[in-house]
């Protein structure tokens, strides 16, 4: 019996649509479109000027603050123009826009290289700042402040996120089979930032010849091999959320409104440890990403390797979007965001973009009915939450009872409890506005006592 | 029972009675709190809607500072004038802020005018709609038309138009300020009915850009800029903004101009918004096709 965390649930996989597709590089888009806040924390400040010429790699805006990461050019070419431009939130947000010159190739000419052996931890931390790196599985967070957890609360276990567990999702499956190397490399950098004893990475079952690969690759690196293990974990929705995975791997539960460090561990994405060998020692940016591109509605799906910035329309174009094509989303079908607009660009969080037909996203027109009390929401929830409960108060607008009384702040959205309703009830998007709405109330708040 | 003793039980109870009268009249003379008889008098003319938008919370505090002088009796956004005017007579204060305040919405893109660029389908509320890509509207700051204003609204002062739209019922607004909390575009705000110079957009893309996506956008032309009197209308990221410091100089013919009548004169009872001459004719009365 496979290592697993209680409650949770079991999509159709969908893998099998891009598994066996290999890792390829996409050509650039005539533009590309770099977002200055795609990651959680303080937009990144621009150093370049309109009309400039940039080279691939080089930085092209610098962190503003510790929460904070620069961005880097994708690209060889100019520097368009540097205005707001539509993100995911279908807001303008200040970016830069390139346009790389034709012919421009995929040579990384900048960056100076370093010997991970020799940094200290603090170096480590600067220099995974400097690359611009963030959590790659969605959230976007950025890694150099995950990897500086408070000196009182130190980490003993680093935890590698191979379980992939959305729907549709391959990248970090192809990535495990692809770049077991590099991945071992980034966890031993990590591991000195962190001064970790020891590193677990889990992956689901249904991925068994990837923990193969990387149990291999362990086999025959002497360093690896006595501190790197590979755990193969049930597979089963939300598996690859960091509390589930920290449960299912360490058996300990990380406290209501705390945080991994609090019990010693640390969960980062495989994908993200991935970069971290192959470009840290480099000493070069985060300037692309491997994003599934899935769905019925392109004719060409896989795994591709992505240049930031590439909008979406041009994506959809080159992975041959048809003309059954109606839902477009950023990431996963569970967790992922819906895009209302083909100008948006692949950010450092993007994993995925799904292509959907008007049958694969709603098989039937789902009408919304009361909810029945079946309570299969509340089995559902991998955090023990009262789904249905939380879902009557919204409705109800009963905000701060949902977070004071039914922990809605624990919740992270991770849409188990509607995929199982039979009444159709958005919870999660009612969750969502509830949070919303406090986090705002609480702003609020604070100005008003600050003002 | 002989009649003694009834007549002792009734002389022991009447003894208690008059002791416990007694003290309680001594109690109230001693602790007597004084209160302004004109409170009362003045709570009583107040519209008892207990909404907040004074500033105070609830009407009977209102009309405590109303007597104390530190407020005037017309920052009661809610009140009838008259009412108002009846406790300024009453005081013999000035009503003061005699200038009504209604809410003000910055957007004119009904999905007559306004392109959809994908369609919303989930919980049909503005700030659900706004949390998924901003709710898939061609101008990322327009009005989303699923109507929370209107269901926030206690005062039955906002409806929506064919077009989903919001209208303000001038005479039914109180200004309690809901509608401005609850639209998570920040469309409405709270303006006095002496600003009848309006804008009535916030995209900040320029020209077709903007023109695009709504037919009655700003498109930061900067002609009613020029046509003003310099002060009253800024240009900023292409949005002719106000500066009601100005509001004096105001005038109907700052509009004339406007290619795609973004800014508005208001008529007298702000009833109805009146675009410039050269403002190109709005036909179309369903909403524009996807696509």
């Amino acid at each position: 019996m496979a290592n697993s965390f209680k409650h949770g649930i079991h999509p159709p996989e969908k893998k099998e649509i891009s598994a066996d597709k290999s890792i390829k590089r996409f050509p650039f888009a005539p533009y590309l479109v770099i977002h200055l806040a795609q990651h959680i924390g303080k937009p990144a400040k621009a150093i370049v000027k309109e009309g400039q010429e940039v080279q691939r790699g080089q930085k092209i805006a610098e962190a503003d603050g510790f929460v904070s990461v620069p961005m880097h050019s994708p690209a060889t070419g100019v520097i368009k123009k540097i205005a707001p431009m539509l993100d995911f939130d279908g807001k303008m947000s200040p970016s830069i826009i390139i346009e790389p010159h034709p012919g421009s190739d995929q040579n990384v000419l900048v960056g100076r290289e370093v010997e991970p052996d020799s940094l200290t931890p603090e170096e480590i931390v600067k220099a995974v700042q400097e690359m611009g790196m963030v959590g790659l599985g969605g959230a976007a967070f950025p890694s150099h402040v995950k990897f500086s957890p408070p000196k009182d609360k130190p980490v003993q276990t680093l935890i590698i996120n191979g379980a992939e567990c959305e729907p549709y999702l391959t990248s970090d499956y192809r990535v495990m089979l692809e770049q077991a190397k590099r991945i071992l490399r980034g966890i031993k950098i990590v591991m000195k930032a962190l001064g970790a004893k020891e590193t677990i990475i889990g992956i689901e079952d249904n991925k068994k010849d990837a923990a193969q690969v990387l149990k291999d690759a362990i086999s025959v690196d002497d360093s690896a091999v006595k501190y790197v293990k590979v755990e193969v974990l049930k597979t089963k929705y939300p598996q690859g959320a960091e509390k589930m995975l920290t449960k299912a791997l360490v058996n300990k539960e990380i406290p209501s409104g705390g945080l991994p460090a609090d019990i010693g561990v640390m969960v980062s994405n495989i994908a993200t440890v991935s970069e971290i060998g192959e470009l840290l020692p480099k000493g070069q940016g985060l300037i692309e990403r491997v994003v599934t591109i899935s769905g019925k509605g392109v004719d060409n799906p896989g795994n591709y390797l992505i240049p930031m910035g590439t909008p979406l329309e041009f994506v959809l174009k080159h992975a041959g979007v048809n003309e059954k094509a109606r839902h477009v989303i950023f990431g996963g079908p569970m967790m992922g965001k819906s895009a209302a607009y083909l100008e948006m660009p692949i950010t450092k969080g993007a994993s995925g973009i799904l292509v959907m037909t008007e049958e694969e996203h709603a098989p039937k027109k789902q009408k919304v009915y009361p909810c029945i009390r079946c309570g299969e929401c509340v089995n559902a929830c991998p955090l023990f939450l009262n789904p249905s409960r939380l879902g009557i108060l919204a409705r109800n607008d009963e905000f701060d009872k949902m977070a004071e009384d039914y922990n809605l702040n624990d919740c992270f959205e991770c849409g188990s409890c509607t995929y199982v309703c039979p009444s159709n009830i958005p919870l999660v998007q009612y969750f969502r506005v509830a949070k919303k709405v406090l986090r705002e109330g609480r702003q609020r708040k604070q100005q008003s006592i600050a003002g | 029972m002989d009649a003694g003793s009834i007549l002792t039980a009734a002389g022991v109870m009447a003894g208690i009675g008059i002791l416990l009268s007694l003290i309680l009249a001594i109690a109230n003379k001693k602790l007597h709190v004084y209160e302004d008889p004109r409170i009362d008098t003045v709570d009583e003319l107040l519209p008892q809607a207990n909404c907040g938008a004074c500033g105070v919370p609830g009407c009977r505090a209102f009309a405590e500072l109303v007597v104390k002088g530190e407020i005037a009796p017309g920052k009661c956004t809610v009140a009838d004038p008259k009412e108002i005017d009846k406790i300024a007579e009453f005081l013999g204060v000035d009503a003061g802020g005699s200038d009504k305040k209604i809410a003000y919405l910055a957007c004119a893109g009904g999905s007559n005018v306004a392109r959809q660029r994908a369609t919303y389908d989930g919980v049909k509320t503005c700030q659900a709609a706004n949390l998924v890509a901003g709710g898939g509207k061609g101008c990322s700051w327009g009005c989303l038309g699923l109507a929370d204003c209107e269901r926030v609204c206690d005062f039955d002062a906002i409806s929506m138009d064919e077009n989903s739209l919001p209208v303000v019922d001038a005479v039914k607004c109180t200004a309690c300020g809901d509608c401005v909390e609850i639209c998570p575009k920040g469309l409405f705000s709270i303006q006095p009915m002496s600003h009848k110079l309006w804008v009535a957009c916030k995209n900040l893309q320029a020209n077709e850009e903007a023109e695009d996506e709504c037919e009655v956008a700003c498109t930061g032309c900067g002609r009613c800029a020029m046509d003003a009197s310099p002060g009253l209308i800024d240009m900023v990221n292409n949005l002719a903004v106000i500066n009601f410091e100005h509001n004096h100089k105001a005038n109907e013919n700052i509009i004339q101009r406007c290619p795609t009548g973004a800014i508005v004169w208001f008529n007298k009872d702000n009833t109805e918004s009146i675009k410039g001459k050269n403002a190109k004719k709005i036909i179309r009365k369903s909403s524009i096709p996807m696509g």
